[in-house]
């Protein structure tokens, strides 16, 4: 899972799924400087990984966010004590760099 | 993104668990099971075809106001311990029940090595507000973490019998 985060066209991929979900690979190529083969190489990368789920609609084959190994990270490590210490420097971050 | 009543709306969710198949369906249609994760919900279900569906409020949800009935439905499909396939309403506010009947899948396989896969796919078109608790959007406002804490909660449930801190609701322990 880590592997499939450490790349920035795989980020970029989560998060067009992330603000909207159910998107086919030609509306997910199209807003990346890349062939079509590369693209499904890195959705596979991500459907291997379990953050990517897919579903046929027709004749369409639609693209998901599954955020549950992220959550299964986040449960890991992080308990809700420390969850508001972690979200307070989160908001932090988000905060400060608004203004760069 | 700003969802209307028109827009098609899926959702969909998985994760691999080391349970059975009949333990997983177990731990989701049984109410005795389903107090122990995620919401804490009482689940009643007639589980066959056209068969009614309800859930429960704990009395956790109950202090603080809600009905006892908080969702209804009705089971399309219910074949042990693969797939379950049903209509599904909250009502726990009249803002929820005046949105559409959602329409959620449950689909269990097992993997290999004692490992069951468990997909959930929730067509949520035409319940704007369901929909986005159910993705975690209200997780800061105390509305829970959605299907990626409900699904999480339950591995940890039966893969180490334990249950996580619930985010709202009654305390797990």
């Amino acid at each position: 899972m880590f592997k499939a985060l450490a790349d920035p066209t795989r980020r970029f991929l989560l998060d067009q799924l992330f603000e909207r979900d159910g998107r086919t690979l030609k509306e997910l190529e199209s807003k990346l400087e890349m062939t079509r083969f590369g693209v499904m190489k890195h959705l596979r990368l991500l459907e291997d990984a379990g953050l990517v789920l897919t579903r046929r609609s027709g004749r369409e084959k639609l693209h998901f966010l599954n955020p549950v190994p992220i959550r299964l990270i986040h449960d890991r490590w992080i308990d809700k004590y420390t969850e508001c210490q972690v979200s307070a420097l989160a908001n932090l971050k988000t905060e400060l760099e608004k203004n760069v | 993104m700003n969802p209307t009543a028109e827009t098609k709306t899926v959702q969909m969710y998985r994760v691999y668990i080391k349970a059975t198949p009949q333990a997983i369906w177990d731990a989701i249609t049984r109410p005795e099971w389903t107090v122990k994760y995620g919401y804490a919900m009482l689940l009643d279900y007639e589980l066959r075809s056209g068969g009614k569906f309800r859930a429960h409020a704990n009395e956790g949800m109950k202090a603080f106001g809600c009905p006892d009935v908080i969702s209804d439905g009705e089971v399309i499909e219910a074949d042990p311990p693969r797939k379950l396939v049903q209509t599904w309403r909250m009502t726990m506010s009249p803002e929820l029940a005046a949105e559409a009947f959602t329409r959620f899948t449950c689909e269990i396989e097992p993997v290999r090595g004692g490992v069951t896969k468990l997909t959930v796919t929730h067509d949520v078109t035409g319940a704007p507000i369901w929909a986005a608790v159910l993705a975690g959007e209200g997780e800061a406002t105390g509305a829970g973490g959605g299907w990626a804490e409900v699904l999480s909660g339950l591995k940890t449930l039966l893969e180490t019998g334990q249950q996580l801190p619930f985010q709202s609701g009654p305390a797990g322990d």
